[in-house]
């Protein structure tokens, strides 16, 4: 009852405030005039006034305003420091929003899915590897016997030939068992899904679209189902278009989803693995039991098809793991760099305070003298901490929000294709309440150490000694220990700046078992069945390589089949050494099927043997290139070549080792290069495949000329992905990757690095305008310039070398965190760690160079007056 | 600056709520009667006495009213609220007990 009376009376004394005044007035005036009535004393009537608007006025809103009022006057009477600190600020918080609106997108956001947790990625094991691809008869096998998923579906990425109107143009493309949305519990914003069984042989083919195919490709129109079109050469039906969110990386940002019907020819074999698995775990089932459940599924397969099924397991991840695995090191490393310059900058912000607070001794002496309370000196603090902080957060909002829209506009196409989930970035609520747990921490210390100073030092000191010596003491003290944190965070940094930047210069400088100068790639596909026969497909090659040499500036072209260098490994296949003892056990390698001169167009080094000659096809004796790894894994201390590998088909052929060429980095340039087996294209022919061309002339012309001359031997090929060899290197996803976090990590690093100094150049400045009479009285006793210069010198030293020192402590554990990231490098490579540290202890001691020139150069007379 | 801490720190307090426990009555007529009581003794001044009625009013002890006072004229009037009645009891009692305790050792000594 009392409460909401109180409460009612501080509102109206807030809002009714003409009211209120005016009542008092009349009140007043009415005493006034009784009193005047009787001849009494008339006292001041306005400071009466005054008196009870006190009284009145002890309301928290009220003051809070003028408190607020009174800070943005503070904070504009001193624009120097309120720049500063709300840049810094900004800074901080720009850069660790904008790496945490990454964080949540990829890791915290739940996946675009019916209870994403129950989830898991279904996969074969075998030879150690757990995300082996499952072959599409043992899906069919596990799918019938599992008794732990609720429903287990598969799918692959797979690009599709779109006959347009103008031509046959590549998409992106996945085929998937019928039920996969249904499992993942996504439906179809437009028509339907896949019925139940829509993915036998014998089904009408049908399609669903991506949201983003029917808005550019369909311009969004409601019409499009029932639409026939044609992929790959067949007529297949539209039947849906997927909701707008939907997402579903490992499978890319397929436009078209098709489905397996087993008709291919690799789905007829057992030992061809080329899907991947997702499935809804039952309900009540752990992952455990239901791995338990798959294994021994996978053993029984293996005793009843010992050839195809031998030694291969079975293996279940989290889907999410499937999903942003690889990325979360690396985001959570980013998160952990912003946070660390988030920290910079919050302790630069608060010696900042802490200086302020210094020089507001006296004034905060004064008021208390006149009888503030020490609360109502704190809540002043308090009041203009929140107002920095207010206006360094939204500033740094502003910024973290441009500054997300260009990272997302600097990731390459082909990096968006693998993280979809980066699309629709933005200051959601989890990053806004991020934010504000951020803006609530920095508000709090940064009213909690100037009111701390406050409490460190007792008022009347303020007011007798000034601004004397020892009073700056306990500021000197804290501040200095603060600037060491800064230093250490600042090494922290650098150092892992340093290690990414090396890795980075060493991963592009990999040796890639090529030439890559003047060398241009091309994907060559064709819908035209008639290539599907081998003699056509040779005869296809033969022509487009003579028609490509033919070219001016052309020297040399090749083609590989399966992927080109840097592609990634490809599909493996399965080899036995011949005449060793065999238990049904296979060696798996990746394969590639080149033709004669492809090595020669690479510029690969050709180690024992010889390469494959023209006349090598179907009609001659099998033979098989190796590469360095394979011979080293598998011929220990023999000569590899005359060696009879058994390759598994059937039935298995016998290939001889003709050759030994340096391991070409076939795969990501960040990962050991496996063994790899080369075949010859004439005795395994196939109607799509990679070019390599190396060119006389600057690489990039020669592209549209290579187009034209296969478009002029059969305007039906499909030509795509066109680049040079370097640009090839410069975008593949492990130097992307290694590039982004180098830069980023570099880009907090500097900024970090110019944050400590300038906090450094705070700390020594600050002593030394503080020591300005103790150098006066030095210099008038006989001190020289020289001798001041080791004073401040001595001080800065000790602070920075402390600094490193914790720094260098620091660095090599942080660097042990994030050792998955580096490459070639060590997480304590001595070389950067002592780079780093002499940049840092170089800058440092420019920082304390400028306040020791201006303390040597101080006029003792001068000094010693100013008091 | 004369502020309400000139009394005994909290007594005008008690004073005022004790003469408006009697009847509402408004700032002036407060003062008089204070006088009055006091036999001349207390002259409560109106740079005490407002800013007092105005604090009290704040923490709800007492509400005020505007009326037609003796004298035909708008006056604003004090009345005592239940919480106000609450705190008079013990701050009385309170005064009682110190007032004894101080009366005891100035008649010993």
């Amino acid at each position: 009852m009392r409460l909401i009376h109180i409460i009612r009376l501080r509102l109206r004394s807030l809002f009714l405030r003409r009211t209120v005044e005016q009542e008092l007035e009349e009140e007043l005036r009415y005493h006034l005039e009784r009193e005047t009535e009787e001849g009494a004393d008339i006292e001041n009537f306005q400071q009466r006034k005054e008196e009870c608007r006190d009284m009145r006025g002890w309301n928290v809103l009220d003051n809070l305003l003028r408190d607020t009022r009174y800070a943005i006057r503070q904070l504009r009477k001193n624009p120097g420091f309120s720049l500063t600190a709300i840049v810094t600020l900004a800074l901080g918080m720009c850069a660790s929003v904008a790496i945490f609106a990454f964080v949540d997108a990829a890791l915290l956001k739940p996946l675009p899915y019916q209870n994403p947790g129950r989830l898991v990625g279904v996969f074969e094991a075998s030879l150690g590897e757990t995300r082996n691809n499952l072959s599409y008869l043992d899906y069919r096998d596990w799918k019938k016997l599992n008794t732990v998923f609720r429903s287990l579906d598969v799918y692959q990425r797979n690009g599709f030939l779109l006959s347009t109107a103008t031509g046959i143009e590549p998409t992106r493309g996945a085929r998937v068992s019928d039920g996969f949305f249904r499992t993942l519990g996504v439906t179809p914003m437009l028509g339907r899904d896949f019925y139940p069984g829509e993915d036998l042989p014998g089904a009408q083919r049908t399609v669903v679209l991506s949201y983003g195919a029917w808005q550019t490709r369909y311009g969004g129109r409601r019409d499009v189902l029932g639409k026939a079109i044609t992929l790959d050469g067949d007529p297949v039906v539209i039947i849906g278009v997927l909701p707008r969110e939907f997402h579903f990386a490992p499978a890319g940002t397929p436009e078209f989803w098709g489905v397996v019907n087993g008709t291919g020819v690799c789905e007829k074999r057992r030992s061809c693995h080329n899907l991947d698995g997702v499935a809804r775990l039952a309900d009540g089932v752990t992952e455990q039991v239901a791995l338990a459940n798959v294994t021994s599924i996978a053993q029984q397969l293996e005793k009843q098809y010992p050839d195809s099924n031998h030694d291969r397991g079975a293996a279940l991840t989290p889907l999410s793991e499937v999903i942003v695995g690889n990325i979360r090191p690396i985001l959570l490393a980013l998160l952990g760099g912003a946070g660390l310059l988030l920290l910079i900058a919050s302790v630069n912000v608060a010696s900042l305070l802490l200086v302020r607070a210094e020089n507001r001794r006296k004034e905060m002496a004064v008021r208390s003298s006149l009888g503030a309370s020490r609360g109502r000196m704190v809540s002043q603090f308090v009041t203009e901490g929140v107002v920095l902080v207010i206006s360094g957060s939204i500033i740094g909002l502003a910024c973290a929000s441009w500054v997300m829209q260009l990272l997302t506009a600097l990731v390459p196409a082909n990096m968006m294709v693998r993280m979809p989930f980066l699309q629709g970035l933005g200051l959601h609520g989890r990053v806004l309440g991020f934010a504000g747990i951020i803006g609530l921490l920095a508000a709090m210390l940064f009213s909690v150490t100037p009111a701390f100073h406050l409490s460190l030092s007792t008022m009347r000191e303020g007011l007798t000694e000034g601004s004397r010596g020892s009073a700056g003491n306990a500021w000197r003290r804290l501040g200095s220990k603060l600037v060491v944190v800064e230093l250490a965070t600042t090494m922290v940094l650098l150092a892992c700046a340093g290690l990414l930047g090396k890795s980075l210069y060493l991963l592009l400088r990999v040796d890639l078992g090529l030439q890559p100068e003047h060398l241009v790639t091309l994907q060559v596909a064709t819908t035209d069945a008639k290539y599907e026969k081998h003699p056509l497909a040779i005869a296809l090659e033969r022509e487009l390589m003579s028609g490509i040499r033919n070219l001016p500036g052309v020297r040399s072209a090749g083609i590989a089949n399966e992927g080109l260098p840097l592609d990634g490994n490809g599909n493996t296949c399965w080899f036995w050494v011949a005449g060793r003892p065999w238990h049904g056990e296979h060696y798996d390698a990746p394969e590639r099927d080149v033709s004669t001169d492809y090595f020669t167009t690479l510029g690969a080094r050709l180690l024992r043997g010889r390469f494959f000659t023209e006349g090598e096809d179907g009609t001659k004796p099998r033979v098989a290139i190796i590469n360095r790894a394979l011979a080293r894994q598998y011929f220990p201390n023999e000569d590899a070549v005359g060696k009879q590998l058994s390759y598994f088909s059937e039935p298995p052929v016998l290939l001889e080792i003709v050759g030994i060429v340096e391991d070409v980095r076939e795969g990501s340039l960040d990962e050991p290069i496996p063994p790899v087996l080369y075949l010859p294209f004439n005795q395994s022919p196939s109607s799509g495949f990679g070019l390599v061309v190396r060119t006389s002339q600057a690489e990039q012309t020669i592209l549209p000329a290579l187009t034209a001359a296969i478009h002029q031997i059969d305007p039906g090929i499909v030509t795509f992905g066109g680049a040079t060899m370097g640009e090839k290197i410069h975008d593949s996803q492990s130097a992307y990757m290694h590039r982004s976090e180098a830069w980023l990590v570099g880009g907090f690093a500097g900024l970090a690095l110019l944050l400590s100094v300038v906090g450094l150049y705070g700390v020594v400045a600050y002593s030394v305008s503080q020591r300005t009479r103790e150098i006066g009285v030095r210099m008038a006793l006989g001190a020289q310039p020289r001798a001041v210069y080791g004073l401040v010198l001595k001080e800065a030293l000790w602070l920075s070398a402390a600094g490193v020192l914790i720094g260098l402590l620091c660095s090599v554990g942080a660097a042990t965190l994030i050792r998955g990231l580096l490459f070639g490098v060590r997480s304590w490579d001595v070389s950067t760690l002592a780079a780093v540290a002499g940049v840092l202890g170089i800058a440092a001691l420019l920082a304390s160079y400028l306040p020791a020139r201006r303390a040597a150069a101080v006029n003792p007379v001068e000094a010693l007056r100013a008091e | 600056m004369s502020k309400p801490t000139d009394m005994v720190q909290g007594t005008l307090d008690l004073l005022i709520l004790k003469v408006i426990a009697l009847e509402p009555m408004h700032g002036w007529a407060i003062a008089r009667r204070i006088r009055q009581m006091s036999g001349e003794v207390l002259q409560v001044g109106q740079g005490a006495l407002y800013p007092a009625l105005h604090k009290l009013e704040q923490n709800g002890w007492i509400t005020a009213k505007w009326k037609v006072s003796d004298n035909n004229r708008r006056a604003k009037y004090y009345t005592l609220t239940r919480a106000g009645r609450k705190v008079l009891e013990t701050e009385a009692a309170q005064w009682e007990r110190l007032a004894a305790a101080i009366s005891t050792i100035v008649r010993c000594v």
